[in-house]
């Protein structure tokens, strides 16, 4: 199942250009873009890996593409966003997400059902890849 | 509402891509008006403003003109498709301090950026505290953080050869080297380094970093400024600065000039602007002295030679010729 999470994630995949325009977007706004990496795929799990510092006072995306392609030798087969970081008054908060990067094999989640009080049900979301430990989830 | 912002921000300025847009029909032009591109690109202005902003530097504005003509032929070629891959363009300033080389790579930037061969055209000004750390690990992340600020533009490394220290065989210096190379021969289309500093020393910082020599291009190297010279700076900066000398301030500058030239740590333009700065503070001074004095605009402009006369290069150089003697 392909997770869907951030900005343009109905839309195939961005290809490398595509980022880049991103990113430019990011950096014309003045935002500062962080690059962030997990392979636990859970839609509650907000809080992602740092890969590095955000990066302040860029120009051009070169500089974030060079950074994603390292983060993308050494983590491959995790998801991969990008978030643009609005420092200005009255945002001072993410201001666009996206992701970047996915693994090859997505196998999704099941839906469990669990018993509570009475007749009451939980119903409780679980990915399959988070079976195994982490680091060992998608086939790395 | 997202597939809006995702067509919005798709503006880059790549020649080869610009072609296409053109050329709907595909295939490149068989031929190319080289006036359009000249005039298209406004380098021209940028070369008028050169020769207009700098005074002297002969033999630099000449290699400059010849770099520029380089890469604007190498833009038609690309857009011809007969491209050779993006020239190497790193550069080495070479010369004494003072004689501009900050200056030039701030022009520099800016043809390279009109003719399309850096994207953004701004200068990132560094010297080796920026790029090298100060304890293990440190080093790498501070030398890429400016390299991902430069992208885009010019990196800009004043007095390069403070980087590899040979006294020291542990000096971080080597590590921010290695980074710089690697980022200098992979990524030549994302940026352009330019090293600047004293000749003899970068001389010896070559020898021991061949890898630098052969990955830059273009070595210029800035002459001393002659004394006529120097004194068209000064009254271009005082112009810069609504001020000027009078006709009798004038000759003391030049002897001012003269006299400076001749003391230790003579920095050229430098050195004349920090002289002009003294001057301007002497004037004030005089006119702050007899506050009843009328006041005009044309008195509050005008440096007189006692302004200048007060400097202690004059006593020295009198001290100097009586110890002489």
């Amino acid at each position: 199942m392909r997770v869907t999470q951030g900005c343009f994630s109905y839309l195939p995949d961005l290809t490398d250009d595509q980022i880049k325009a991103q990113v430019q977007y990011c950096l014309d706004k003045g935002w500062a873009v962080n690059i962030e990496f997990t392979d636990d795929p859970h839609p509650r799990n907000t809080y992602w890996e740092m890969w590095g510092l955000p990066m302040y006072d860029l120009k051009d995306p070169a500089g974030v593409m060079m950074e994603l392609s390292q983060c993308r030798r050494v983590y491959g087969e995790r998801y991969i966003r990008m978030s643009g970081f609005d420092a200005g008054h009255g945002w001072e908060s993410v201001r666009i997400s996206f992701m970047v990067n996915r693994p090859k094999v997505e196998p999704g989640f099941r839906l469990e059902r669990q018993e509570a009080k009475g007749r009451q049900q939980r119903y409780v979301t679980h990915a399959y890849a988070t079976d195994r430990p982490e680091g060992e989830r998608y086939g790395s | 509402m997202a597939a809006q912002r995702w067509r919005g921000p798709c503006h880059r300025a790549q020649p080869v891509s610009e072609d296409t847009d053109e050329n709907p029909g595909g295939g490149p032009p068989a031929s190319i008006s080289l006036r359009e591109e000249f005039d298209g690109a406004g380098i021209a202005e940028v070369l008028a403003q050169l020769d207009r902003e700098l005074i002297g530097l002969k033999p630099v504005k000449t290699r400059i003109r010849e770099i520029a003509s380089l890469l604007l032929i190498e833009k038609v070629r690309q857009k011809m498709g007969i491209s050779a891959g993006q020239p190497t363009l790193h550069m080495s300033f070479t010369g004494n301090p003072g004689t501009g080389k900050t200056t030039v790579a701030l022009r520099m930037a800016d043809i390279l950026h009109r003719l399309g061969f850096v994207r953004r055209g701004h200068v990132i000004s560094v010297t080796r505290d920026d790029l090298v750390g100060q304890y293990i690990g440190h080093t790498a992340p501070k030398t890429k953080e400016i390299l991902k600020k430069a992208m885009g533009g010019v990196l800009f490394i004043d007095e390069a050869y403070y980087l590899y220290r040979p006294e020291n065989e542990r000096d971080y210096g080597q590590e921010s080297i290695e980074i710089l190379l690697q980022v200098m021969e992979n990524q030549r289309d994302d940026l352009v380094v330019i090293l600047a500093g004293y000749a003899e020393r970068m001389e010896t910082f070559f020898r021991s970093n061949p890898g630098f020599r052969s990955r830059i291009a273009h070595h210029i190297d800035f002459p001393d400024y002659g004394d006529e010279e120097l004194f068209s700076i000064a009254e271009l900066m005082l112009a810069g600065q609504n001020y000027r000398f009078s006709s009798a301030a004038q000759d003391a500058f030049r002897r001012y000039i003269a006299a400076r030239k001749s003391q230790p740590l003579f920095s050229n333009a430098r050195s004349i602007r920090n002289a002009l700065d003294r001057a301007r503070l002497r004037q004030a001074n005089r006119l702050v002295a007899d506050l009843d004095a009328p006041l005009n605009a044309e008195t509050i402009m005008t440096l007189e030679p006692e302004d200048i006369l007060a400097s202690r290069i004059f006593a020295q150089a009198a001290d100097s010729r009586v110890s002489a003697a």
